[in-house]
């Protein structure tokens, strides 16, 4: 029998459950994150205006840059401040 | 030397890596030993059969009065009571390094001691004018089993197991190890050592750092990597323990915030983190600096990067297909580690440039894509063979991107010497590159050439690396006219800046 000792952090990842998805979208407010690679604001800005046009509260929220993890408080703004958060990748 | 286990002569000191400290910490800790009666008042002998000496020794152990201990056969020597200590304990906690061994205690305390057989001195600390008159005058004994490398794991677990903090992990009997150490995806692809705990106790000694002491805090989930949990990763890398104290700066190094390791996990680019070796530790723990530098063969090229890449992947969580998107990756994100020939290059060493102590070692983590090849047999003075080098590196990420992506340059011993033999330095032939890498707007502009990808609208020269973004290093076989180029990944605030950070030892 061999004993070996553990490589990883030994904690197991934080378990989460992601949140119910809305039947629709009717008075909620939608957040729209730009993680600013180009022309990921051109895709969002066409989904504003469908979503406006169907009487959705937009926000639009931006990460200062899309090679480093959101800043904790930009996540915290959009979570308090959102019912649905839509993200966009682009190049 | 040559003779049975046990037999051989025994040397003064032993070499630090496979001494377990009892011989010396023993008997200063002597007491401290649990659940080891020793005798307060008396003589002690401790004996094992495998020794000629103390065969030799035996008959007169009777004469003695003494408590005799016998390390590897309760029932030797015939004829006189003996306490068994083939576990050892009480030869460790009396710090045994030689059988037979004579002492004498008074009131709990050592008052004096005689290695192997030497008449004179036995009659003298034990009274018995007579003692061993068939003896010879002298004969020197043999190493303590708390010496035998049979043993040597199991002493070193209980004498230091307990600094050990990570969760044991028990393999079944029928499990291959490489197998088993692969199901629990704690290796790269390729077999690991397994991190058993002599293995991980005889890693620490590499470092004088405490085990529990944390090292950084190590992403992408942000977890405080001890001293001991970079040793279990540097024993899975196949790292021997004198590499430790440059994985430990590696992983420092790696783990600062401008180095940006989670965005350069995360990026689609492939670049990894490459360790460059500066100073004496690396001649002195065999940091191939000379030819093949970047290749296969050298055991601490090959196992330091490793390890910091385990450590991000089983202490950082950073694995492949999970944080790690790289489309495509790199053969050196196994591993990449190399060091500057400092010895053989004219130039200031890039240590010192970055601003390290002359004389200190120290590494610097950069972002590393795949490592390209130079090509220049003809150039022979200066400015030709700059801008052969200038034209290679316009092509770091794409020659009408710039700036954007850093760069490692690797010279090897006869480029530099074009430079060094025209009175050129290092500060001179990155002056010349940058100039020559001033790139003019209509080369780079969407478009050109054909080519839709470029710089959206350019106004005036760009160039090619922001300041700090190149570095170069002097590296190589003494044959070749062949420097290396090492794209890297966005430099600067946007993504990653190289590191350096000095090594503790």
């Amino acid at each position: 029998m061999t004993f070996v000792l553990d490589p990883t952090d030994e904690s197991r990842p934080a378990s989460r459950t992601v949140g119910p998805r809305p039947d629709d979208l009717a008075g909620r407010t939608v957040g729209l994150l730009d993680i600013s690679k180009p022309r990921g604001d051109v895709f969002l800005g066409r989904l504003e205006t469908l979503l406006a046009e169907r009487g959705v509260t937009v926000r639009r929220y931006a990460k200062p840059t899309f090679t480093r993890p959101m800043p904790a408080d930009l996540r915290a703004e959009i979570a308090a401040e959102c019912d649905v958060v839509i993200e966009a990748l682009a190049d | 030397m040559g003779s049975a286990p046990g037999t051989e002569p025994v040397t003064a000191s032993r070499h630090r890596l496979l001494d377990t400290g009892f011989s010396t910490r023993g008997r200063r800790n002597l007491g401290t030993v649990r659940g080891v009666s020793l005798p307060d008042d008396g003589l002690v002998v401790v004996v094992k059969q495998d020794c000629p000496t103390c065969r030799l020794v035996a008959p007169v152990l009777g004469d003695l009065a003494a408590t005799v201990y016998s390390q590897d056969d309760p029932a030797f020597p015939a004829g006189v009571g003996v306490l068994d200590d083939t576990d050892l304990d009480a030869s460790v906690a009396l710090g045994i390094d030689v059988v037979p061994t004579l002492l004498r205690r008074e009131h709990g305390v050592e008052t004096q001691r005689a290695e192997g057989w030497d008449r004179d001195r036995w009659r003298e600390l034990s009274g018995v004018a007579d003692l061993g008159t068939d003896l010879p005058d002298w004969k020197p004994g043999c190493g303590s089993r708390t010496h035998d490398p049979e043993v040597a794991d199991a002493m070193l677990v209980r004498t230091r197991g307990h600094e050990l903090a990570a969760r044991r992990v028990e393999l079944a009997g029928l499990e291959d190890e490489a197998e088993a150490l692969y199901d629990r995806g704690w290796t790269d692809g390729l077999p690991v050592v397994a991190p058993t705990p002599p293995r991980v106790l005889r890693m620490l000694a590499g470092t004088t750092r405490a085990s529990d002491e944390v090292v950084a805090v190590v992403p992408p989930n942000l977890v405080p990597a001890t001293v001991e949990k970079v040793a279990i990763n540097a024993v899975l890398a196949g790292c021997r323990p004198e590499y430790l104290p440059v994985v430990l700066a590696a992983v420092e190094a790696a783990c600062a915030e401008e180095f940006n390791a989670h965005g350069l996990l995360a990026t689609t680019w492939g670049a990894g983190p490459a360790v460059l070796v500066h100073g004496p530790i690396a001649r002195r723990i065999g940091v191939n600096a000379g030819g093949n530098a970047l290749g296969q063969g050298t055991r601490a090229n090959a196992t330091i990067g490793r390890a910091l890449q385990l450590v991000i992947r089983n202490v950082g969580g950073g694995r492949p297909g999970e944080v790690d998107r790289a489309t495509l990756g790199q053969p050196g994100k196994v591993g990449l580690c190399f060091a500057e020939d400092e010895d053989a290059s004219p130039w200031e060493p890039l240590s010192v440039s970055r601003g390290v102590p002359a004389g200190a070692s120290a590494v610097t983590v950069f972002a590393a894509e795949g490592a390209r090849g130079v090509v220049d047999q003809i150039s022979r003075t200066p400015g030709s063979l700059a801008r052969s080098l200038a034209a290679a590196l316009r092509g770091v990420g794409h020659p009408k991107l710039a700036p954007g992506f850093d760069a490692v340059l690797v010279l090897p011993p006869e480029h530099v010497a074009v430079f060094a033999e025209a009175g050129w330095d290092r500060a001179r032939f990155t002056a010349a590159l940058d100039e020559l890498l001033l790139i003019p707007p209509e080369e780079l502009v969407r478009g050109a050439g054909g080519i839709e990808e470029g710089v959206p609208a350019p106004r005036r020269p760009h160039p090619k690396f922001r300041p700090g973004g190149l570095l170069v290093a002097v590296a190589g076989g003494g044959a070749g006219k062949f420097s290396t180029v090492i794209g890297g990944w966005v430099g600067g605030p946007g993504g990653s800046s190289p590191v350096t950070r000095l090594i503790e030892e």
